[in-house]
């Protein structure tokens, strides 16, 4: 009987008892969930134009903190780091396609996801060696990104705000509003939806396939930067930071790995109901609840819905 | 073709293409004249989209030249043969099926699209005259060949008929000096095949397009082609009008089946 006053009393008891508290949980999620969101994003582009499921998609967050925060600390000023850090990325995305995929095209989706892998290894290498192994942290002040907090009165109680993740947030949306206008206006753009649709289609109509490529994986290479930039912000900058873009997993598989706005709603939907669940349903079932909730949400969906919310069904004819 | 002027706007000579140790075309030359409608037919497995992909650039023949428009052609990809004004259809139908049939038409217009990148995002100034100018001729592509009805559905969902029209506004969108049709009729019953042979003279009179095509069905190809090239195991077996392939016994042989 507790157990189920547990379960589905107390908690809705609380949040309606002590509604502040309950707002704050859910901008606190909502916050983590635009980060969530970028990082799948990423996943999602690369996916789309090259049917490749890019592991090396954190590292990617990694690498861009890393180098901006190097270019910072030899002189160069904050702004044109961030410029200088585009161009190297400018500069992997063609030594990828050049090397790596122009290969390897048509070859099997786990030859390319294994040579993803390859190269997830080589940039951990090759970024150790470079920026060295010690965690930094993040030049944000120097971006000009706003820090601290407020507190906002709210319900009889108060809801704290912090102005970096307001920024977060804010950022992340223009950048999804601008992708979203590259996809649907530009010549580029439609060219990479025709590419995700149907590479020998997009060839006939006389799109490069390497030139599209090039260009994925340096927009996966921005959205890899603001990510590593909000993040690193909130943590220090190491390798360790890679983990959190396994947390894009489980919002691929809720979003779908096709999807655009499967990733940013599956961004939200764990971010949000893992915050909310680790506050209310939290204390049921002892700590820890935020590291596994994502993925137990993501079991689920493969269990019921395997392309996810948004995601294209894939049906074999047999 | 009315006019007695002949122009040569592609010859291919000499062509082989291996796959390993297997032969797909062997020592196969023809040309395509201007204006014409040119039919490549064979039984199954004769080399005859693998031809076509070779003329696109799919496929690249380790000997022989493939000459265009005077000139000896180098080595192409696909996309790049497309800028030189190829457009083709294919067989297992090649379009975008998560878009609608006008953003399908559209993408055609893709090589003609200029670059201005930032007037795009912002659909300002010149990049609204020019999606307008696009537009326009893309939406006559739909009226030419009656799709106006389903210009706004997404193309996965539509009969299988309707998807190969679709594919062919596509191509016509790039507004090709040869149009390659990889069996443009296949798998359609007779009032479609009749619909799209229509279309194919259509576009060959009213734009002069110059198209090549493979078919099966042989009333068909006698009825539409100008000129035929029979192949059969990756061979040539005749060149010539439909009269002449018709009465052409290693013609009447291969697609009867009697003994080699």
């Amino acid at each position: 009987m507790d157990l189920l006053t547990g379960i589905f009393i107390t908690p809705f008891a609380e949040m309606i008892g002590l509604p502040d508290l309950f707002f704050q949980a859910l901008w606190d999620g909502f916050v983590s969930g635009t980060l969530y969101g970028l990082i799948a994003l990423g996943f999602v582009l690369i996916f789309k134009a090259s049917g490749v499921f890019n592991f090396a998609q954190p590292i990617l967050v990694v690498l861009a903190a890393l180098a901006l925060i190097s270019f910072y600390k030899m002189g160069v000023p904050a702004w044109i780091s961030v410029v200088l850090v585009l161009i190297m990325f400018y500069g992997l995305a063609w030594l990828i396609e050049r090397l790596i995929l122009r290969k390897l095209v048509n070859t099997d989706g786990n030859i390319l996801f294994m040579s993803t892998v390859a190269l997830s290894f080589i940039i951990i290498g090759a970024a150790q060696w470079i920026f060295g192994g010690r965690p930094s942290s993040m030049i944000h002040k120097e971006l000009g990104i706003p820090t601290g907090s407020f507190e906002w009165p709210m319900f009889g109680g108060g809801v704290y705000f912090d102005l970096l993740d307001i920024s977060a947030a804010v950022v992340a949306v223009i950048l999804i509003v601008c992708l979203g206008l590259f996809f649907s206006r530009t010549k580029i753009g439609r060219g990479l939806r025709a590419v995700a649709d149907d590479h020998q289609a997009a060839l006939s109509v006389g799109i490069s396939l390497n030139q599209i490529w090039v260009i994925v994986w340096f927009v996966a290479g921005v959205v890899a930067l603001v990510t590593g930039i909000f993040w690193g912000a909130r943590s220090d900058v190491s390798f360790a930071l890679q983990i959190i873009g396994f947390k894009a997993l489980p919002v691929l598989i809720i979003g779908g790995f096709t999807s655009v706005p499967g990733a940013i709603v599956g961004g939200l939907m764990i971010g949000i109901g893992e915050k909310i669940f680790e506050i209310y349903w939290g204390p049921l079932l002892g700590s820890g609840v935020e590291g596994w909730f994502a993925y137990f949400i993501a079991l689920g969906f493969l269990l019921f819905k395997p392309q996810g919310l948004f995601g294209d069904k894939i049906i074999e004819r047999v | 073709m009315s006019s007695e002027q002949k122009k040569v706007m592609m010859e291919v000579k000499n062509i082989n293409l291996r796959f390993g140790g297997v032969i797909a075309i062997q020592d196969v030359s023809f040309d395509i004249q201007e204006g014409e409608i040119r039919a490549i037919i064979g039984p199954n497995g004769a080399g005859k989209s693998s031809m076509l992909n070779v003329i696109n650039g799919f496929y690249h023949p380790q000997e022989g030249e493939i000459w265009f428009r005077g000139e000896k052609r180098p080595s192409m990809e696909p996309y790049e043969v497309a800028k030189t004004g190829i457009a083709r259809t294919f067989q297992n139908i090649a379009l975008f099926k998560g878009m609608t049939t006008i953003e399908n038409v559209m993408t055609g217009r893709q090589l003609q699209m200029s670059k201005n990148f930032f007037w795009q995002l912002l659909r300002y100034g010149p990049a609204i005259e020019e999606e307008v100018k696009h537009r326009k001729r893309c939406e006559e592509i739909i009226d030419f060949l009656e799709i106006n009805h389903i210009r706004k559905s997404p193309v996965g969902s539509l009969p299988y008929g309707l998807q190969k029209r679709v594919e062919l506004a596509r191509a016509l969108a790039m507004e090709p000096d040869l149009l390659l049709l990889d069996e443009p009729m296949a798998g359609m019953n007779v009032e479609e095949k009749q619909d799209m042979s229509r279309f194919i003279i259509d576009v060959n009179e009213e734009f002069g397009t110059t198209i090549a095509l493979i078919e099966h069905d042989m009333a068909v190809v006698m009825d539409l082609a100008d000129r035929v090239v029979v192949l059969d195991y990756g061979k040539m077996l005749a060149d010539g009008t439909p009269k002449e392939v018709q009465s052409n016994q290693s013609v009447i042989d291969a697609y009867l089946g009697v003994a080699h």
